[in-house]
C-alpha cells in the first residue's frame, strides 16, 4: 500500500512580472552585493514538428492499418523478427516480410506504468508488455489491455494474448495492441 | 599501451537543481577541486594539461548544442584539443575511457575528463520524455516511452524466471541510501527500511520511487596522466599522492537498442561466448546453468545485460582478474534502479545469473560496520556502491560515470576521510576497485578497473 502523498506536485508557469530588483546606484558596495543575489530564471519554450520517415519499416504500418501484423524473416536461416528489421543482424542480408497476425502469442514480460513521460501521463496507469510469438525469435513491445492495472501479478507472464487493431489507424506502433485471448 | 594514472578528481555537490550557476560554472567547481587537491595553481595546471574530453548526455536538457566547447572555454582550456562523447547513461564511463586512450596511446601526457548534466531545467515528466527519446522513436517511444517502465519489464521477467523478490531489490535501496548518509556529495541522505521502499509511490510495477534514482544537476572531473605527465605535473608543483592509482583495465560492450531485439541464445553459445572464466572452469556452475536452460532460460533475453558481461570479461582480462568477488575490494556500479544493481551483480560475475536476488541480501555487497537494520547472513566481501550509488547520490547523467571514478580514486588513495569529512565509507586497505557505467536498456556498458600501485 503506497503512502498518501504529503507534497503538492511542482509545476512551471505563473505570473508575468515586470521590474527586476536591482541596486539604484552601482556603487562598489552595491556591485559587490550582486554576488549574493539569487539567480534569475526564465521560461523558454521549444516546439518543433519533425517529418519522420519509417523508411524500410513502412509496410508494417500500412499492414497494421489494414489489421494485419507483419514481421520480418531471414529467408535462409528463418530467424524471425517480431519488431521488423530490414536486414538480418547475423548474415547482414535483407529480410523478407511475413504475416504473423494469427500466430499464437504470449506475454513475455510486462509492467504497469503509474507515472511516465509527459506525453503519456494522461494515459496512466497503462500496461506495457513484451510479446513473444510462436516460432519468432524476437519480441514486440506493445500495450496490454483487458487486465486490471491495480491487480498486477507475475501470473500475467505466459498468458495467451491476441492482437487487436485500432479501427482508425494513427500510423504508430500502437495501432496494434494486445488483449487476453478470447 | 602506456600506463595511465588517475591522479585527482572533483565532484560538485549533486542537487535537484543548481540555478545559482550556469553549467560551465558547476563544472568549474569539480575541475577546480581536482586541481586544488593536487596542490597546483590554476595557471600551472593549464600549462601542464594537454587536452580534455567532455561528457554530457542530452542536448535537450541543456537546450544548448556544443555545450562541451562552452565548458572548455570557461575552464580556460582553449585552444587545447577536446571532444565531446555521448552514450546515454554510460557517457561518463565512455568519457573516462576516451581520456584513458589519449594517455595510453601516447597522444597526450595529461588529460582531464569533465562531465555534467543539468536536468532541472524541465519538469520531471518532461525529463522522463527526454530520457525516453533514447529509445527507438519508431517502435519503443510511441508505445509509452518511459525508462522506468522498460526496466520494470526486465524485473518482472527476472522475478518470473529466477524467483527474485521486491524485498531483495528494496535491500539494495536501503544499502545505498544508508551508505550515502555518510557521503556529503550525495543528493539523498536518508535511512530507509524495506517497508519504506515498498510503501513509496509505485512508479512502474513493481518498482517504487525508492527503487529508482532521481534527476540531478551536477558535474565531475578526473585528471589522468602518463609517467611523463606525472613528472610534468610534479615539476609544476603538484603533490601527487603515493602510492599511485592506475587504471589497469577497461572494457566495453553493446547491445541492441530495442530490448525486444535481444537474442535468446542456447546454453552452448552462452558458455562459449559469455560465461566468465570461473563459470567455465566450474563443473558445478556448468550443471547449474544447464539446469536453468533446461527450464527455459535463454541469454541474455530481457533479464540480463550481455553488454555488461562483455565489458566485464574484457576489463577483467585486461587487468588480470580471475575472480572479481575475491579480487575487487569495492565496486561503484550504475544502480539507476535497484533491479539493475541486482542484474549487474550477475553480469559482473559477483554471482551467477539467477542469483542476483539472493546475493543482494547475502551481506556480501554491504559495507562492514554499518547498521542497515537488516539481518544479513554473510560478512561483507566486496562493498558495492559504498558512495550510495546513483540511487542516493543522484544521476546527472554526463557526470555520473566520472563521479564513480572520483570516488574510486579517493578510496584507493585512502583519502575518503579528507574529502567526505568522515571515514565511515573508507574501504579499509582498498587496493583494487571497479567502476561500471551503463546506458539505455543496456546498450552501452563500460567497466574500468582502478588499482593502487604497491
Amino acid at each position: 500500500m503506497s503512502k498518501i502523498p504529503d507534497k503538492r506536485p511542482e509545476t512551471l508557469g505563473g505570473y508575468v512580472i515586470h521590474g527586476v530588483p536591482f541596486p539604484i546606484d552601482t556603487d562598489p558596495e552595491a556591485l559587490a552585493f550582486l554576488k549574493r543575489m539569487s539567480p534569475i530564471q526564465i521560461e523558454q519554450k521549444y516546439q518543433v514538428t519533425y517529418l519522420h520517415s519509417y523508411g524500410q519499416d513502412s509496410p508494417w504500418f500500412a499492414a497494421a492499418s489494414n489489421r494485419r501484423l507483419l514481421a520480418t524473416r531471414h529467408a535462409e536461416s528463418g530467424y524471425t523478427y517480431a519488431t521488423p528489421r530490414g536486414h538480418d543482424m547475423y548474415s547482414g542480408e535483407e529480410t523478407v516480410w511475413i504475416d504473423i497476425t494469427d500466430r499464437p502469442a504470449r506475454v513475455h514480460a510486462f509492467t504497469v506504468c503509474h507515472f511516465g513521460s509527459e506525453e503519456f501521463l494522461p494515459e496512466t496507469p497503462f500496461v506495457l508488455a513484451l510479446i513473444e510469438f510462436e516460432n519468432v525469435n524476437t519480441l514486440f513491445l506493445t500495450r496490454l489491455v483487458g487486465v486490471d492495472p491495480d491487480q498486477a501479478t507475475l501470473d500475467w507472464i505466459g498468458m495467451q494474448v491476441e492482437p487487436r487493431f485500432l479501427r482508425n489507424s494513427k500510423l504508430k506502433p500502437t495501432d496494434v495492441y494486445f488483449a487476453p485471448s478470447a | 599501451m602506456r600506463p595511465v594514472f588517475a591522479v585527482s578528481g572533483g565532484v560538485s555537490k549533486f542537487a535537484k537543481a543548481r540555478p545559482d550557476k550556469t553549467f560551465q560554472a558547476v563544472i568549474k567547481e569539480a575541475y577546480d577541486y581536482a586541481i586544488e587537491d593536487l596542490g597546483i595553481d590554476f595557471p600551472a595546471f593549464t600549462s601542464a594539461v594537454d587536452g580534455s574530453v567532455a561528457s554530457y548526455f542530452s542536448d535537450h536538457f541543456s537546450r544548448q548544442l556544443m555545450a562541451g566547447i562552452m565548458a572548455q572555454d570557461y575552464l580556460g582550456l582553449c585552444p587545447k584539443p577536446s571532444h565531446r562523447v555521448e552514450g546515454g547513461g554510460a557517457t561518463g564511463g565512455l568519457c573516462l575511457q576516451e581520456a584513458w586512450k589519449s594517455i595510453a596511446s601516447g597522444h597526450m601526457d595529461v588529460c582531464v575528463a569533465y562531465g555534467f548534466e543539468t536536468m532541472s531545467h524541465v519538469e520531471t515528466w518532461k525529463g522522463n520524455e527526454f530520457i525516453a527519446l533514447a529509445s527507438d522513436v519508431s517502435w519503443d517511444y510511441p508505445v509509452g516511452g518511459f525508462y522506468s517502465g522498460y526496466y520494470a519489464m526486465m524485473v518482472t521477467r527476472h522475478m518470473k524466471e529466477f524467483g527474485t523478490t521486491v524485498e531483495q531489490m528494496a535491500a539494495v535501496s536501503v544499502k545505498n541510501h544508508i551508505n550515502a548518509y555518510y557521503n556529503p556529495y550525495a543528493q539523498k541522505r536518508h535511512r530507509y527500511t524495506i517497508q519504506d521502499v515498498r510503501e513509496s509511490p509505485m512508479v512502474a510495477w513493481p518498482l517504487t520511487r525508492l527503487d529508482i534514482c532521481v534527476m540531478s544537476d551536477g558535474a565531475a572531473s578526473v585528471i589522468l596522466a602518463s609517467e611523463e605527465g606525472l613528472r610534468r605535473l610534479e615539476g609544476a608543483g603538484a603533490r601527487i599522492p603515493r602510492p599511485l592509482v592506475r587504471v589497469t583495465g577497461i572494457g566495453r560492450g553493446t547491445d541492441a537498442m530495442r530490448m525486444s531485439d535481444r537474442p535468446h541464445v542456447d546454453y552452448d553459445t552462452f558458455m562459449r561466448d559469455y560465461a566468465t572464466e570461473s563459470e567455465r572452469g566450474s563443473d558445478e556452475t556448468r550443471r547449474y546453468y544447464k539446469k536453468l536452460w533446461d527450464h527455459g532460460t535463454r541469454y541474455p533475453g530481457v533479464h540480463s545485460f550481455r553488454a555488461g558481461r562483455t565489458a566485464g570479461n574484457m576489463a577483467y582480462k585486461h587487468a588480470g582478474i580471475h575472480d572479481p568477488l575475491q579480487e575487487l575490494d569495492f565496486i561503484e556500479l550504475h544502480d539507476a534502479y535497484t533491479s539493475s544493481e541486482l542484474q549487474t551483480y550477475e553480469d559482473m560475475g559477483l554471482c551467477r545469473y539467477g542469483e542476483g536476488g539472493s546475493f543482494a541480501v547475502s551481506g556480501k555487497a554491504f559495507m562492514p560496520g554499518l547498521d542497515y537494520g537488516l539481518e544479513l547472513p554473510e560478512a561483507p566481501e566486496c562493498p558495492v556502491n559504498p558512495s550510495g550509488g546513483l540511487i542516493a547520490c543522484g544521476h546527472p547523467v554526463g557526470a555520473t560515470g566520472l563521479m564513480q571514478a572520483v570516488f574510486a580514486i579517493w578510496q584507493l588513495q585512502g583519502s575518503v576521510k579528507k574529502h567526505f569529512g568522515d571515514e565511515t565509507l573508507q574501504v579499509k586497505n582498498a587496493r583494487r576497485g571497479a567502476i561500471h557505467s551503463h546506458a539505455g536498456t543496456g546498450t552501452y556498458v563500460t567497466i574500468s578497473i582502478l588499482e593502487r600501485e604497491e
